[in-house]
């Protein structure tokens, strides 16, 4: 099968744009990656658009050019970028297109998520009464999670110290200022143990990745990324999941642990052999545990490592040097391209102020979200 | 007054509440609420059964602003907001259920404590009765 190579990124920069659309942002997003492959938008022959909120992303075509071409939309909750990379990918490998463009685009209303239960199959009566929330999950895993390993809140406020200070030398980033970690300890409880500012939030943005058959990339571009690896999963019964009612006593794995251990098969790559990660921190907590479920570190060495700065940009394992989704926010359908926006500039070495000094190789990202469903992707150059 | 239940369905009434869930007769899954197929094998054929009373707070947290549309709680919906405690609770090794918690500081919330089905008010119907809804408390707990 044919290998897939990373020949174009752009982004939309994330944050607060009144009076602009989803669908502008992503067209912006497609304009930035069509340059930076050096290519125009009428040798895309495929094309994945993923967004919560919009439900065609192919309007984009209206500002790009309608050109055509065989454009899917793709919702697949906050794995939805990573849905529309990974079935690009598989597109390109089948020999379905030789070049192919994954866009994501989001404009989410401030606050919390939360909807209509019977949405996602859930009764009427789980909204009514308070639960239909994501981040009382995200707290009451993290919560069971520090009981367990003896995470404390300070490895916490350590976490989205850092990604405010990554995002504070990231011109694209939503939330730009630094915070100290007892500003962030002390500002208000929203679900014990998290603060606000341990949390992400809902924001708007966009971002785009062409890719080509790997024989081909060194037509477009001297430092091409491979996608090694692109892999999707969902929770099986008795994974500790967000917006459960109930679960089966005996616990299993999560989906992330899942599609973590399928991609780095799929890649041939080991844990250790990852130099920069960057992964789903839709607050603190997320970060501590993904790490472990990524097999990034042992279960409970999270005190130490943060402790000691090694996820820092200037670390041994750098995560989420853009600043992650706490300092840029998440509009669902961009964030995982974001992700590899980041990783593909760090591992062509053009990250600027960001750029991570180990030299790195072999990137991984991760993402993980309602209603239980992980994508794990992992570039090399 | 009237008890009336927030959901049809969900737990009996009485001093002694219980949820009601379904149990899987071949695979032997537990879940609540009740549902017709069960989510561990093919099986279409869910039967009722009464969840224990008692569990043991296997984690938990608290909502500490008031969440956006469909809630509908009693707490009002400006000023004086009443921050609540949500827990899963391992139920005698039978299933983790989600359930709201009577205390809501988490200074008195430990992993491990001993907790029990409640029923709470959750405001009143169109005829003035009273609403309830299921929650948990720590045993021993003044209610």
């Amino acid at each position: 099968m044919e290998d897939v190579a990373i020949i174009g990124v752009g982004l939309h920069p994330f944050g607060r744009f009144p009076g602009k659309l989803a669908i502008d942002m992503g067209a912006d997003a497609i304009r930035s990656a069509l340059h930076d492959a050096g290519l125009n938008w009428e040798d895309m022959q495929i094309a994945y658009g993923g967004s919560s909120e919009v439900r065609n992303t192919d309007a984009v075509m209206n500002r790009v050019g309608l050109t055509g071409l065989p454009f899917h939309n793709v919702s697949n909750g906050c794995a939805t970028a990573a849905t529309a990379l990974s079935l690009t990918a598989s597109a390109i490998r089948n020999g379905q297109a030789d070049i192919g463009i994954s866009v994501g685009m989001d404009k989410h209303a401030a606050g919390a998520f939360t909807g209509n239960p019977e949405s996602i199959g859930l009764p009427k009566w789980y909204g009514e009464s308070g639960y239909f929330l994501t981040t009382l999950y995200f707290a009451m895993k993290i919560n069971r999670y520090m009981f367990e390993h003896d995470i404390s809140p300070r490895t916490l406020a350590k976490v989205a110290a850092k990604n405010f200070r990554n995002g504070s030398i990231n011109p694209n980033a939503f939330r730009r200022k630094p915070l100290t970690e007892d500003q962030i300890l002390e500002s208000p409880m929203l679900n014990y143990p998290l603060t606000q500012y341990m949390y992400c939030a809902p924001d708007e943005g966009a971002a785009a990745v062409i890719m080509c058959k790997a024989s081909k990339a060194r037509e477009y571009t001297d430092n091409p990324i491979y996608l090694k690896c692109s892999v999707v999963k969902t929770r099986k019964l008795g994974a500790f999941e967000v917006l459960s009612p109930s679960m089966p006593v005996e616990r299993v794995l999560g989906p992330t642990q899942e599609a973590s251990k399928a991609a780095y098969e799929i890649a041939g790559i080991e844990p250790k052999d990852v130099d920069i990660a960057q992964i789903q921190d839709t607050e603190a907590g997320a970060e501590v545990i993904h790490m472990a479920e990524n097999s990034l570190c042992e279960d409970g060495e999270q005190n130490m490592l943060l402790e000691t700065g090694a996820t820092e940009i200037t670390g041994s394992l750098p995560i989420n040097t853009d600043g992650g989704l706490i300092a840029n926010g998440e509009p669902i359908g961009a964030s995982g391209l974001r992700q590899v926006y980041e990783l593909v500039n760090q591992l062509r070495g053009t990250a600027g102020d960001r750029q991570v000094p180990n030299n790195p190789k072999v990137g991984y990202a991760q993402l993980y979200g309602a209603p239980g469903v992980a994508g794990v992707s992992i570039l090399s150059r | 007054m009237t008890q009336v239940p927030f959901a049809e369905g969900l737990f009996t009434l009485g001093d002694e509440p219980q949820l009601i869930g379904t149990r899987c007769p071949e695979c032997g899954v537990t879940t609540f609420p009740a549902q017709d197929s069960c989510p561990g094998c093919p099986s279409e054929k869910m039967e009722e059964v009464l969840l224990p009373r008692q569990g043991k707070l296997w984690t938990f947290t608290t909502q500490e602003f008031r969440p956006k549309d469909p809630y509908k709680g009693p707490e009002p919906k400006e000023g004086d907001w009443q921050a609540y405690g949500v827990g899963y609770i391992d139920l005698g090794d039978v299933v983790k259920v989600e359930g709201r918690l009577t205390e809501s500081d988490w200074h008195k919330l430990k992993i491990g404590m001993d907790v029990e089905l409640v029923l709470i008010p959750f405001g009143t119907d169109d005829e003035g009765n009273e609403v309830v809804n299921y929650a948990f408390a720590p045993v021993g707990a003044e209610s």
